[in-house]
């Protein structure tokens, strides 16, 4: 009996100290004696009211920008206000319902039983879109943490689905087991390709990534654009950028039935982030690429080749946007076309520093990017108001987390010594060291 | 006090040099082998030296015999080649780099125009013209790295111009307070950006993506929420071209640069005020001053913040001005991404002209040469996919930025945020 | 007769410090007073304040017996305060012109410069106080001692006359420090008032007519040179007895750990700043490399720990010879490194002490197994060494970037002198240190030299080459001009010798490649 509740306390322990560890992982502080609760605030407050700021600023863009609330003002001051929150209730309200469903249909239909799959289909495809947010965010994180800003995102995603997807339709008559994971991979390979141009760039010339990398999305959307109106085009397609839809023992399979598109990727993708945890900060490598990233110049002293690091931080990077491409085309829309990747690349950034460019931390964030761009569309066809009211907020959210000071001011937090999570060089650009 | 002079490594021939020669005999050989196979001697090249639809300062048109000339600069580039790889032009090479280019770049419209006819004038025109935001944008990063701020947002606050230079031209039917409008819109992201990088310290490069990904996502949004829907929204009056009496007149010179928009003589006149300015005024010293060593300008009590904030405001009203090209320059209403990375382009050039405007204007030119010879080309129906064409600019500034050009640098505190104590 | 300049009750608090604690500070026309006290004392505190570069929290200032507000540099300047700083405040790319008349411009045409007008003036102040500089010269290419007059310029071109000298000797040779000191005298008889900071305390003996000595913010008293010595001055400045001179046994000298022939060094600019230089450092010696900063130590030290690639020579460390060391190499062949710039070479600044104290060797065991990180052992070896160098630090979970200067450096003296090694390259190690912290790692290398360690110590500080030394190699633009036993030669000579002069060979020089040197090339 005592054994027994030797070994549920045990377990409750250790399930803490996990907590702990994950909570200090994400403050990257020490952990002083205070209660659990006033460590998750600290260790979340920032991201927290990031968050919620952002939302904020979104709404004031979204009222400043609605015909329906200047109309309501023309009528009389309360129903102007009455417009006002009418506008934004809906609006976030429909972001909400189409990220989570509706609460009432959930109980409901777990209650009779009936239109299950219905009632978690925004849900689901919520989680399908956390996956490649997931990934391209974990490829900046680790970007950041290598001391790399790797804008490039949007043309590894591009060459990774692009290459996954035409290993998916060139080669019939594999087994699944073997033509789904050479899709994968070839994806990958691709992107880390991409990535790996900037990466020798910057180590052999010295030439800054963030302006290559932008280039080498021009270039590749230029060439993927060759590729699928050219060689790889969907016969029958008249010229669309569209390719011919990969084969079925190259897709990934789903979890449910249809029309819950979840599928096993989601899974491969948190794998992917501890993963990516474990190599950054457990392993004598991830400490190595931290070393480069933080402080080349030391990281010389202490034995590194920085070049090396620097294109391998850069390849890794670039090789998880790939996976995310080979992700998007194998499991989500089977064929590749130009509006396969949709600004991940570019968002991921401000994930990734919303995480505090932890992957485990990347989780959280890639599930609220994930939502808010599933709810989104929902806004769209419920309210009119336009998808890249996403990409706005997701702006306010990078500039609040990267400016934590003006969230301290705002909220009046105590001032606290953070470092700000910065990994970049920006004095420099050209070929001059 | 004894003198003595340092010393320093025996020039030798470095890799980059061989790298380059190699590089040069291999186009030498390229123009030689590839360009030049299939033309006998009475191939000719028509080059039009009048821009189409211009009736002053009519030149005749250039005839060339294509396969002698392409014999003439294949043999030329082989020697430049040989004589690159084995000698090295040690600090000439940044001239022989450009010499090569411009035969090459010869050897290739020769090519493509055998036995057709290129207009060479209007190419040329296209190029300032396309040049134009990329030489306004490399100013815009001149002014805010000189005084010490990286600016990365310039395609963002390009990106708004353009928007908002459309919506208000169309909305009051004037392009000037469409130009004002613009100029503003540019000017308020760069305050923003100097705000979050001055007074926040935050860094330059995530506060210049900040304002990059706010200004793609507001105006996709304003797009999608109303030019979609009120076409008349999106329809602005164009600046006209205006021809100058007398210098429109000269032959060839006259139509490529003196009749033309607001746009290209209002760059040319910040190309003097900015070149002036920066190296000749009390403004430039001092701005100068706080990009170089912020403490130092501070010790003598020069505003450091003050000078930034400046600086960058400037920097974006500049910008704003070249996202106006855009829409009231070039086609008369905002297209969703139409700046297409030229803001970055213009950052390349800012680092190929080494922070110097004259210089600056000209790397911009060469970039827009690339952009109109693409489109040259792909009119004329080579060989070569669109696409690829395309990629050109893009092509030019990784390598421009990998250095081939040799090293340069920029202002000493550029990128860092001065901490007063 | 009212003094030119009266502080009182000067206060200023940093977060954690009381930097200034009510000083007050009277300075007579014409006088030369020395502000002595050792780094971190609060002397620059108080200048900074008085230049209006930081704002007291309380206190008055002032000038002529008028009380002035100084909210800026600006407000200092119009009250005729000057200040060279220790770091100077000049640009490299502009021209003395353009640095001097910065902030204070000729102007024509509303607002374009003028700068022969202001060349003009730039030149006959040069003339009037014997100061020789070019108003043309670009300040990059100007030697340091140069760039210190322009700086001087600076202030009188703006027509200061209460000038301060921050630290003004740290990078110059004696002799260039003794012209210096000429030049302020002639200032001050020219009727200019001088505060000069230091910590050094033969200059605050030979060359000021007052000192006043501040220890942990506060005054701690004034008086004469002619009633102090360099005892009761140190015992002032560090508030206790301070033994100037290690005790330090006779060297046993062993068998050869590092030896260098004929290594030349280039700088990142391709400019060859070690000409050709040999020599040997022995087991349980201390071989001191003299010079002024910026005569090819720098790339030296980073040549032998591999640091930089050298361009032809020969580096035998322990017998092997070493034709392209890396660092790691440098490190399985059992070296230490203390760097020269200790924040950017040393340590990871946003990285953890735990971290910082495992940088060299944590790739192997025990700190990585199999390439995992065994974080328990890094645990454990950073409590070891936190309690056994004495690092003051909360947690070995701080990041190393919040420690204080004299910490960072104990972190990486820890992690150097911990490892199991026979050759330590030590570079400026005790830079920017208070005495507490000097003493210890000077101690620390002692102790090492004793255990048979060789150690090769590079230093801008001569007193400190001197105190540590057995033999002593001067620098002198990338050359050894002589290499001599420290016993056989006085600080006069060393000084001597880093400026150049080889011509007085001292009998006991031994194994010198000063034969290719000579006076003017």
């Amino acid at each position: 009996m005592s054994a027994l509740n030797n070994d549920t306390e045990q377990k409750k322990n250790e399930a803490k100290q996990a907590g702990e560890i994950f909570l200090q992982e994400l403050s990257r502080k020490p952990s002083n004696n205070n209660s659990f609760f006033s460590k998750l605030w600290s260790a979340i407050q920032i991201p927290f009211l990031a968050i919620l700021s952002g939302l904020f600023l979104g709404a004031l863009i979204i009222i400043f920008t609605s015909p329906d609330v200047y109309e309501a003002f023309g009528k009389g001051l309360g129903t102007g206000f009455k417009a006002v929150f009418s506008v934004v209730g809906n609006a976030y309200g429909a972001l909400f319902a189409g990220a989570f469903g509706s609460p009432s249909k959930i109980m409901e239909a777990l209650r009779t039983g009936e239109k299950i799959d219905r009632v978690f289909k925004p849900i689901s495809q919520s989680l399908v879109e956390t996956t490649p947010y997931l990934l391209s965010g974990l490829a900046l994180a680790l970007g950041f943490r290598a001391g790399i800003f790797n804008v490039g995102g949007e043309g590894q995603i591009y060459v990774g689905g692009t290459a996954a997807a035409f290993v998916g339709f060139a080669f019939a008559d594999l087994p699944r087991a073997i033509h789904l994971p050479l899709s994968v991979l070839v994806g990958i390979i691709a992107g880390g390709i991409w990535g790996f141009i900037p990466g020798w760039l910057k180590a052999k010339t010295g030439s800054h990534e963030v302006i290559n990398t932008i280039m080498l999305n021009y270039i590749a959307l230029r060439l993927v654009e060759f590729l699928l109106t050219g060689p790889m085009t969907k016969i029958g397609s008249g010229g669309m950028p569209i390719s011919n839809p990969v084969q079925e023992s190259a897709r990934i399979p789903l979890i449910f039935k249809k029309p819950l598109t979840l599928h096993y990727g989601f899974f491969f993708a948190l794998i992917m982030a501890v993963l990516i945890w474990f190599f950054l900060f457990k392993t004598k490598w991830g400490f190595n690429l931290q070393m480069a990233g933080a402080n080349k110049h030391a990281a010389k002293y202490a034995g590194l080749n920085i070049g090396i690091w620097t294109v391998l931080g850069m390849t890794i990077s670039g090789a998880l946007n790939g996976l995310c491409g080979a992700n998007q085309v194998l499991g989500v829309t089977y064929t590749m076309g130009l509006g396969v990747s949709a600004g991940y690349g570019f968002d991921s950034i401000a994930l990734a520093l919303l995480a505090n460019n932890n992957p485990l931390g990347c989780i959280l964030s890639a599930l609220l990017f994930g939502l808010l761009r599933t709810g989104s569309r929902n806004m769209m066809s419920n309210t009119g108001i336009p998808l890249d009211i996403v990409s706005i907020v997701q702006a306010f959210i990078l500039m609040f987390i990267a400016a934590p000071a003006i969230i301290r001011t705002v909220y009046h937090l105590r001032a606290k010594k953070v470092q700000a999570p910065t990994a970049v060089n920006v004095s420099g650009w050209g070929g001059n060291r | 006090m004894m003198k003595t002079k340092p010393v320093y490594l025996k020039h030798a021939v470095s890799p980059r040099d061989r790298i380059m020669g190699f590089v040069f005999l291999i186009l030498g050989l390229f123009v030689l082998l590839v360009f030049n196979k299939n033309f006998s001697s009475e191939t000719i090249t028509t080059f039009a030296m009048t821009p189409g639809g211009i009736s002053r300062g009519v030149m005749t048109d250039w005839l060339i015999q294509t396969n002698r000339t392409l014999w003439i600069c294949g043999i030329l580039l082989f020697l430049i080649g040989i004589y690159q790889f084995i000698f090295g032009f040690g600090h000439r090479s940044n001239l022989i780099l450009v010499l090569v280019s411009l035969i090459f770049v010869f050897s290739f419209i020769v090519y493509v125009a055998a036995n057709k006819m290129l207009n060479l004038a209007g190419l040329l025109a296209s190029a300032l013209a396309m040049a134009v935001p990329i030489i306004l944008g490399g100013f815009c990063g001149i002014l805010c790295e000189r005084a010490g701020v990286v600016n990365i947002a310039i395609e963002g606050m390009m990106l708004m111009g353009a928007m908002l230079g459309s919506v208000v031209g169309s909305a009051t039917k004037n392009i000037w307070f469409g130009l004002a409008a613009a100029m503003l819109g540019g000017g308020i992201l760069a305050l923003v950006h100097a705000w979050l990088s001055i007074k926040y310290k935050i860094n330059q490069i995530v506060s210049g993506t900040v304002i990059n990904i706010f200004s793609t996502g507001m105006t996709s949004y304003i797009s999608s929420m109303y030019l979609q829907d009120f076409p008349n929204l999106n329809k602005t009056p164009r600046f006209p071209s205006v021809a100058i009496p007398g210098l429109a007149d000269i032959p060839f010179i006259g139509p490529i640069i003196f009749d033309n928009s607001l746009f290209v003589y209002g760059m040319f006149l910040l190309l003097i005020l900015l070149q002036f300015g920066l190296f000749k005024t009390r403004w430039g010293l001092r701005l100068r001053a706080v990009g170089e060593h912020p403490k130092a300008a501070d010790t003598l009590g020069i505003n450091v913040f003050k000078t930034r904030y400046m600086a960058v405001i400037l920097g974006g009203l500049l910008a704003g001005f070249a996202g106006a090209y855009f829409s009231l320059g070039s086609v008369g209403r905002f297209d969703e991404g139409m700046t297409s990375g030229k803001g970055f382009i213009g950052l390349a050039a800012m680092i190929f002209g080494n922070w110097i405007p004259f210089r600056t204007m000209l790397a911009g030119i060469l970039f827009g040469f690339a952009d109109s010879l693409s489109s040259s080309v792909s009119i004329l129906g080579s060989s070569i996919p669109g696409q690829f064409i395309n990629m050109l600019p893009y092509l030019v500034t990784i390598i421009v930025l990998a250095g081939v050009v040799g090293s340069s640098s920029g202002p000493a505190a550029s990128g860092t945020p001065y901490e007063k104590e | 007769m009212t003094p030119v300049l009266e502080l009182t009750g000067i206060t200023k608090q940093f977060p954690g410090v009381l930097a200034n604690d009510h000083i007050d500070l009277k300075l007579e026309k014409g006088e030369i007073l020395a502000l002595l006290g050792e780094n971190g004392a609060g002397k620059s505190t108080l200048m900074n304040i008085l230049y209006g570069l930081y704002q007291p929290d309380s206190g008055t200032i002032f000038v002529n017996g008028k009380q002035i507000d100084v909210h800026s540099s600006i407000d200092a300047i119009r009250a005729g305060i000057g200040m060279v700083h220790q770091h100077f405040m000049l640009i490299p790319v502009f021209t003395v012109t353009d640095n001097v008349m910065l902030g204070e411009e000729s102007l024509v045409l509303g607002d374009f410069l003028d700068r022969k007008t202001a060349a003009a003036r730039i030149r006959k102040i040069s003339e009037q106080y014997n100061l020789d500089v070019d108003p043309n010269a670009m300040v990059g290419d100007l030697p340091v001692g140069v760039q210190q007059r322009v700086e001087i310029i600076k202030l009188l071109y703006r027509d200061a006359s209460i000038l301060i000298f921050d630290e003004p000797t740290a990078v110059l040779t004696p002799q260039e420090a003794d012209e210096l000191f000429k030049i302020m005298r002639s200032l001050s008889e020219q009727g200019k008032s001088i505060i000069f900071i230091t910590h050094k305390l033969r200059e605050v003996l030979e060359y000021s007519d007052r000192i006043m000595v501040i220890r942990r913010g506060k005054v701690i008293g004034e008086t004469t040179p002619s009633d102090a010595d360099q005892e009761k001055l140190a015992e002032m400045m560090v508030g206790r007895a301070v033994n100037l001179n290690q005790d330090k046994k006779k060297a046993q000298k062993g068998e050869i750990v590092l030896q260098a022939k004929d290594l030349v060094v280039a700088d990142s600019t391709k400019k060859i700043t070690v000409h050709s230089i040999t020599f040997t450092l022995y087991s349980g010696e201390i071989l001191g490399i003299a010079g002024v900063q910026g005569n090819g130590q720098t790339e030296l030290e980073e040549a032998v720990t591999g640091m930089r690639d050298f361009e032809s020579g020969e580096i035998q460390i322990s017998g092997k010879v070493i034709r392209k060391i890396k660092p790691r190499e440098f490190v399985e062949a059992g070296g230490a490194h203390v760097p020269e710039d200790r924040q950017r070479d040393g340590l990871i600044l946003s990285f953890p002490v735990e971290d910082n104290l495992m940088l060299c060797t944590y790739y192997k065991p025990p700190f990585s197994i199999n390439g995992i990180l065994d974080r328990k052992e890094i645990r454990r070896n950073a409590q070891t060494l936190i309690s056994e160098f004495d690092v003051r630090t909360p947690s070995p979970l701080t990041d190393v970037g919040t420690l204080s200067g004299g910490n960072q450096q104990k972190v990486i003296v820890a992690r150097e002198l911990s490892r199991n090694n026979r050759l330590i390259v030590a570079s400026q190690p005790t830079r920017g240190l208070d005495v507490g912290s000097i003493e210890y790692i000077h101690g620390q290398l002692l102790k090492k030299r004793d255990e048979g360690c060789g150690i090769l110590l590079i230093s801008s500080e001569l007193d400190e080459i001197m105190e540590l030394s057995d033999r002593i190699l001067v620098m002198y633009k990338g050359e050894a001009i002589v290499t001599v036993d420290a016993d056989a030669v006085s600080k006069s000579e060393i000084g001597l010798y880093m400026a150049g002069i080889s011509q007085q060979r001292i009998p006991g020089s031994s194994e010198t490649a000063a034969e290719k040197s000579s006076m003017g090339e």
